[in-house]
């Protein structure tokens, strides 16, 4: 399948084990073990009675559901393992087929470094609008999260704004994890809908797709249940992400995190499919370790590192598609600890081929936008692209006519092979290879460049134009719920 | 001091470095049937335990769950105790009295939780409202217990609204500066309290506590 300016990691060379098949069954039956034996809250009406209806052990006044390992390995059972995340252009579709990463922003920032004054201030729909459209440029970024909250908006609508504004933005695929809510979900499927050409449209080609976060250890927020089964009906891919956290909302222990978080993902996924079997869903994390000392949220480090490896063996085991957290760091800055934390998690979860990776851009544990660290997040995907197609050995490759050619000294830099081969190589937008007084005499470096590009495409880049008329329609529905 | 009553109130001190709460209970227990005066229980022996874990913890020795574990080991002794400060009309010098709440909508409560924790290891008394709180209840707690701080906690941007609204409630019934508004969440910036006249936030539970000291005026 060919993308219309997308780039995804495909084909991969690369592989890594980090769990045995014998350690994802046993996080499997300790899985079971947890929502048979201790139960999980799912704190809406409505899930509760479909579980209830399905034969599980409800505890209304607790709203703590327990349900036996067949229930919910029966349920597992109609999760489609494969679909498609459809775009408002359909050359930019990205299959979810095991064989393709897909990478997308991150979402559900609170500030940004503005790309003009270089100075932190609070997120405005403004700022959904300019990440979307340099995102629509990028050829790494292959999807949208929300990236930052609209917070100039209405309490009532601003998913819808946000969603509105990236729709407007650009012509890719749309996930949004801001919309945990009866009256928002609806509009947006009402929103998607018309996007898409009307309801059996929208089933055929989801625009959009919903991801909602769990309420670690073991429960869940009402609203993004109610939200996401009425996601699940309309036929929209549909994801809960765990972000259970070593030593705070999870066990000090990793494997024990990894579980907790997976009955949390699992239970819910199987209530999904309870309610509406086959609908489309997705399995999403971003488990990682509490800071020992103080027990903040670190969003980068070891731990998150092989969380987001171990992650897509389970998701493998479900055998339905993941949407991984990576790219997350708590750097303050674009710096060493970004790039470190930012590389790694992303290598991690790539070579276990996550079908979907968060997100690039962020700063601080996934709080503050910067569009440098974007760019420089981008130029990181391409490299563990590169890296992902391994090295190819063939009669070509080797390139014995060449060395021939050439023998003993000499060069090969005039050879034809050369010539024909040196694209492959990876060349790299913001890595420095100046010479040394080069860089003396400027003093720009990465982080300027990877601005100046941002500042280029949102001057320069106009995505294809939403249909004004579908633009009314948003505005009217938007309007609706605000009221 | 007899050598018995040094080993008790050492053994106290102990079990709170431990975080071991049954043995903290025990030993309260124990010093109840020794007539040993509960408000030198929990002032030669135990609160001499939290203090050390509190060293610690500042220093970057002691982790986060150490101090959590010391902090519940402390609130179940002095739990023991208390009855018995009440029988003699005694009361413990606290710092101060302190209001928790997750926002109503809001369902978020692992950071709010944690600060509570670290209030009452402090010498705060606290008062837990649990998550989803509308405003007047809130607001209703810390007049009816006479609370010098409410803390507010909110994790969604949708949410964070409603600490607005509860300190525009307190302004407009004049209840400030008597009760001071905390605020906090992981979307809470400082900019965000100083924009809703919020009287401080912390990043973390550790300065939630430095905040609150200062805002009862005991820094």
């Amino acid at each position: 399948m060919s993308h219309k300016n997308i780039k995804t990691i495909s084909n991969p060379k690369l592989k890594l084990e980090v769990l045995t098949t014998e350690e994802v069954q046993r996080i499997h039956e300790a899985t079971l073990h947890i929502i048979e034996h201790v139960g999980v809250s799912f704190p809406s009406k409505r899930a509760l009675e479909i579980w209830e209806a399905h034969g599980a052990d409800v505890n209304h006044e607790k709203k703590i559901v327990r349900a036996k390992p067949q229930l919910i390995e029966d349920a597992l059972k109609t999760c489609p393992p494969k679909y498609v995340l459809a775009a408002r252009d359909p050359q930019q579709d990205l299959p979810l087929d095991g064989n393709h990463v897909c990478l997308g922003t991150d979402g559900c920032g609170v500030e940004v470094i503005d790309i003009h004054t270089k100075e932190k201030r609070t997120s405005c729909l403004q700022d959904v609008r300019d990440i979307a459209r340099v995102a629509d440029a990028t050829s790494e970024v292959a999807f949208h999260w929300v990236p930052v909250s609209a917070q100039d908006t209405s309490v009532e609508a601003r998913g819808l704004h946000e969603l509105k504004a990236v729709w407007e933005n650009s012509t890719k695929h749309v996930q949004t994890e801001s919309i945990y809510n009866i009256h928002e979900a609806r509009a947006a499927m009402e929103m998607a809908e018309i996007l898409a050409g009307g309801k059996d449209k929208l089933r055929e080609r989801p625009v959009l797709s919903l991801m909602q976060c769990t309420a670690p250890p073991l429960g869940h927020d009402g609203g993004s249940l109610d939200a996401a089964l009425i996601a699940a009906e309309a036929g929209i891919p549909t994801g809960f992400m765990t972000m259970s956290a070593c030593m705070t909302t999870g066990p000090a222990t990793m494997a024990g995190t990894l579980t907790v978080g997976n009955a949390e993902v699992i239970a819910a996924t199987a209530l999904l499919q309870l309610a509406y079997p086959g609908a489309p869903v997705f399995y999403a994390a971003a488990q990682t370790a509490s800071d020992p000392r103080t027990g903040v949220y670190t969003g980068g480090g070891p731990e998150d590192f092989l969380f987001g490896a171990a992650t897509n063996v389970l998701a493998d085991f479900y055998n339905i598609p993941l949407s991984m957290g990576s790219f997350a760091t708590g750097a303050k800055e674009p710096n060493w600890q970004a790039g470190l934390e930012g590389s790694l998690s992303t290598f991690m979860a790539s070579v276990v081929m996550s079908d979907m990776l968060l997100g690039c851009g962020f700063l601080h544990g996934s709080r503050i936008w910067s569009y440098a660290e974007m760019m420089m997040d981008c130029e990181i995907f391409s490299i563990i692209e590169k890296m992902m197609h391994g090295i190819v050995v063939d009669e070509e490759t080797l390139a014995l006519d060449a060395i021939a050619a050439v023998g003993p000294g000499g060069h090969y830099l005039a050879q034809k092979h050369t010539r024909n081969h040196m694209r492959e190589l990876f060349m790299p937008q913001f890595l420095d290879r100046r010479p040394y007084s080069k860089w003396e005499e400027t003093g720009e470096d990465a982080r300027d460049w990877a601005l100046n590009k941002a500042r280029k495409i949102l001057k320069e880049h106009q995505p294809d134009p939403l249909d004004e008329k579908i633009s009314k329609e948003f505005e009217r529905i938007i309007k609706s719920v605000e009221k | 001091m007899s050598e018995e009553l040094e080993k008790l109130f050492k053994d106290m001190a102990q079990s709170i470095i431990d975080g071991d709460s049954d043995l903290s209970v025990e030993l309260a227990q124990k010093s109840i049937e020794m007539n040993v005066p509960p408000l030198d229980a929990i002032t030669k022996g135990f609160v001499v335990g939290v203090n050390y874990i509190g060293d610690q913890f500042g220093a970057g020795e002691a982790f986060l769950p150490e101090l959590v574990m010391a902090g519940e080991a402390m609130k179940a002794a002095v739990a023991t105790l208390e009855p018995e400060l009440l029988k003699l009309g005694e009361a413990r010098e606290t710092m101060g009295k302190v209001v928790l709440a997750t926002v109503e909508g809001d369902i978020h409560e692992i950071g709010k939780t944690l600060v509570g924790t670290m209030l009452s290891a402090s010498g705060f008394e606290v008062t837990d409202l649990g998550v989803d709180q509308p405003a007047e209840k809130i607001i209703g707690k810390a007049l009816d217990w006479n609370a010098d701080i409410i803390g507010l906690s909110a994790l969604l941007t949708t949410t964070m609204v409603r600490q607005r609204e509860l300190i525009e409630e307190l302004d407009k019934e004049n209840l400030r500066p008597r009760i001071k508004v905390m605020v906090g969440g992981a979307p809470i910036t400082r900019d965000w309290a100083t924009k809703i006249k919020a009287d401080g936030t912390s990043e973390d539970a550790v300065g939630a506590v430095a905040l609150a000291k200062q805002l009862v005026g005991k820094a």
